[in-house]
């Protein structure tokens, strides 16, 4: 099952590696992963989704928990969440496909921030089968390039992960 | 108060009670030996390899309860820590160990001698600092000493820049009295709740098993626990790194369990209703084949370390705790509870126990007119008086001396449990023997195992640490043939070596006594005459039976039911195995 996870780690040269390494010596999985500070600047607010049966993600958060850096983290398949993926895409476009692009980014709530006589950069944000969906949505021939900035999430209600 | 960087990690060493510093100089670390040299209070062994050092460090931890302190330079001073470290992370052993980096201007430079020690060591410490400013020197010591001697203990590495040690560069000194971290909050008490529930348990087990490890003895919860099982009057093993947490030559103990445990202990285990495993992890060198273990068991688990519960077998009842704290508040709630232990199953379950032990597992041949190692171990307790200290390489002869060295006192078996690190045992026994001057100290090794480290004869002979090094010299890696011999038809592929050292001349060069012995019939003597010999390091070298193996045996991928003992094919214990 797919599972995402929130960390609060302190923000110290070398706690991602930390973080990566214990991944890759335990043979776990990793999707993808997201960090930044908060504005907190001691803490940085790490996101990474892995999957894995449930007793394999129960050694995940323990092992992290481990981690000396980290100072807290949340499992959201435990939680009420909200997720959220940014994608940028660059596709070709001509005076034939122009339009189609522009109504499909439309359906999808895109935004258009970089247009060229040839191409077109699209921001898009939502959940991370929604940006899969819109990327199959799209001719892959006229597809240059795609970023994505992994999911970052955060639970619903008032409560939320902080020290 | 003023410092350099450099007498700020002396000074920190000294606030910490530091007696020994393991360690080797280089160009990194210059400033800091430079630092050392102007005091007496942290006496410094020099080693002959940064290996030998980290051991001998590992083994004054695991014999004092204190963590073990090194000092090494950068790049092939670290690396050559990295071993020893590992070694100490595997056991849970606390450590700190101080490695030399270059300037911070030339890190990533790939200067000379520049490894990335932070990076290397990072898999297999608790944790690890690089100290980029000469004030935080003071609060990153405290840390380390902080996280490798609370919670699970472990090894800590701090990584300090040259520049950041300058003569030159004087700072205010202030050793943080306490030390507080938001991200690391270790746990003490076990939940009130769980307790209950392993209680109730305990008290309607009718096979029940005591399965206490290395946590026992590094928790200091010996005596919690002897108490513990006196009072339930259950049965009780340990595993490798738990001897002497319950005293061997007590009735309730049944021997070491896993691979080469006792059948009783392990058959105990497979037929067991409820077990109480206390600071063990369920190694697969205890557990074997993970399917078929302990099936009929419901299973409680004590540990301070969250990651351990359910890592390998699923349990039925954690504890997550501080085991002296745990089993203190187990034993109040046993106390006020009515309810006892069922005597007429304990008195069924103690008579099964009792006739697996007419199996008479480790029995060996005593008639044999080569030495065996076997006897040499039994009548090195005998002379020792079971009072030694024993330290052990890694092989056959740690088992052995696991089988036949009955410690009835925790801290006195010193040996790489985990990580299974030849070269362990001469470093380590210097490192007790610098502990405990007027204690026995025995490095019980092999052919194979001692060259890993032989170099340290010669820091025994400087520090003047008269150890008695027991070589079980078979001519073989004993226990690489063994698995050759069940698994591989006998294809003994590099498993002996066709030059070996003479070990005698060997010790004698390095300044020792060295003996060498050949008959079963002077194996006595010779350990009695070496034991009397309290000031001299004696190397004695028995040349004994090179066919011998270690039973029992649990091979590998198969369950504690499945054991392979020393016994003629026809007789009712190999019937019953059948």
């Amino acid at each position: 099952m797919r599972h995402i996870i929130s960390i609060l780690i302190e923000n110290e040269a070398g706690a991602l590696s930390r973080v990566a390494g214990l991944f890759s010596a335990r043979g776990y999985n990793i999707e993808s992963l997201t960090v930044a500070p908060t504005e907190d600047l001691t803490l940085s607010r790490m996101t990474l989704v892995t999957r894995g049966s449930e007793d394999i993600i129960e050694q995940i958060t323990k092992q992290l928990n481990k981690l000396i850096d980290i100072v807290k983290l949340i499992d959201f398949a435990e939680a009420a969440h909200v997720e959220r993926e940014l994608m940028l895409v660059k596709v070709k476009t001509n005076d034939e496909t122009r339009g189609e692009i522009n109504r499909l980014s439309d359906i999808f709530r895109g935004k258009i921030i970089d247009v060229t006589s040839n191409s077109y950069v699209i921001e898009m944000t939502g959940a991370s089968d929604k940006l899969d969906a819109f990327v199959a949505a799209l001719d892959a021939d006229n597809i240059i390039e795609t970023v994505r900035s992994g999911p970052t999430a955060m639970s619903r209600g008032e409560n939320g992960l902080h020290l | 108060m003023e410092l350099s960087g450099g007498q700020i990690v002396v000074q920190c060493l000294k606030d910490e009670g530091v007696e020994y510093l393991f360690g080797y100089p280089g160009g990194a670390v210059l400033h800091l030996y430079d630092a050392i040299f102007h005091q007496t209070a942290v006496k410094h062994i020099l080693v002959r390899h940064e290996q030998g050092a980290t051991h001998a460090a590992d083994a004054y931890a695991r014999a004092t309860g204190k963590p073990g302190v090194v000092l090494v330079t950068s790049g092939p001073g670290a690396t050559n820590a990295v071993t020893g470290i590992a070694t100490a992370y595997m056991d849970s052993i606390p450590m700190v160990v101080i490695s030399g980096q270059v300037p911070c201007a030339v890190i990533g430079s790939d200067a000379f001698q520049e490894v990335d020690m932070v990076g290397i060591t990072r898999p297999c410490v608790k944790h690890n600092f690089l100290v980029k400013d000469v004030n935080d020197i003071a609060e990153t010591m405290k840390k380390a000493f902080y996280v490798a001697t609370t919670g699970r203990p472990g090894p800590v590495v701090v990584d300090i820049p040259k520049d950041i040690t300058d003569p030159n560069i004087k700072v205010p000194y202030k050793y943080p009295k306490k030390i507080k971290m938001r991200s690391y909050c270790p746990a003490t008490k076990g939940h009130p709740g769980q307790i209950k529930k392993a209680v109730d348990l305990i008290l309607n087990a009718q096979r029940p098993m005591i399965y206490s490890g290395g946590g026992v003895v590094l928790g200091n919860a010996s005596a919690e626990l002897t108490e513990l099982t006196r009072m339930l009057n259950f049965p009780i093993t340990n595993t490798l790194m738990g001897l002497g947490a319950y005293p061997a030559t007590d009735k309730q103990f049944v021997g070491m369990l896993g691979m080469h445990g006792t059948y009783e202990a392990n058959l105990g285990m497979h037929e067991s209703d409820v077990i109480l495993a206390i600071g063990v992890r369920f190694d697969d060198r205890v557990t074997g084949k993970l399917a078929e273990f302990c099936p009929h068991a419901t299973i409680i688990h004590i540990d301070i370390d969250p990651a351990s519960i359910s890592k390998t077998v699923k349990v039925d009842v954690p504890i997550v705790g501080d085991v002296k704290i745990v089993l203190n508040q187990m034993l109040d709630v046993l106390k006020e509870h009515k309810k006892k232990p069922s005597k007429k199953a304990l008195e069924a379950w103690w008579s099964r126990i009792d006739q697996w032990r007419e199996a008479n597992c480790l029995e060996f041949d005593r008639d044999s007119e080569l030495i065996k190692p076997q006897a040499v171990i039994e009548q090195l307790y005998e002379v020792t008086k079971g009072n030694a200290y024993i330290t052990s390489d890694v092989g056959q002869h740690q088992m052995f001396a696991a089988q036949f060295y009955h410690f009835d006192k925790p801290r006195r078996w010193i040996n790489s449990g985990g990580l299974g690190t030849m070269g362990f045992g001469l470093p380590a026994a210097i490192g007790v023997k610098l502990a405990f001057p007027d204690a026995d100290v025995a490095c019980i090794t092999g052919e194979a195992s001692i060259q890993m480290c032989i170099q340290e004869l010669s820091t025994a002979l400087q520090y003047k640490t008269p150890v008695k090094i027991i070589n079980l010299n078979n001519r073989y890696m004993g226990m690489v043939r063994q698995w050759q011999e069940f698994s591989y038809e006998s294809r003994y592929s590099h498993s002996y070596m066709d030059t070996i050292p003479d070990f005698v001349t060997l010790a004698e060069a390095y300044g020792h006594v060295g003996i060498r012995v050949e008959k079963p019939e002077d194996v006595r003597p010779a350990l009695e005459k070496a034991f009397a010999m309290k000031d001299r390091t004696v190397f004695i070298d028995f040349i004994t039976d090179r066919t011998e193996n270690v039973y029992p045996m649990i091979e590998s991928g198969k369950g504690h039911q499945e054991m392979t003992l020393r016994v003629a094919p026809g007789t009712p214990i190999d019937r019953e195995l059948a």
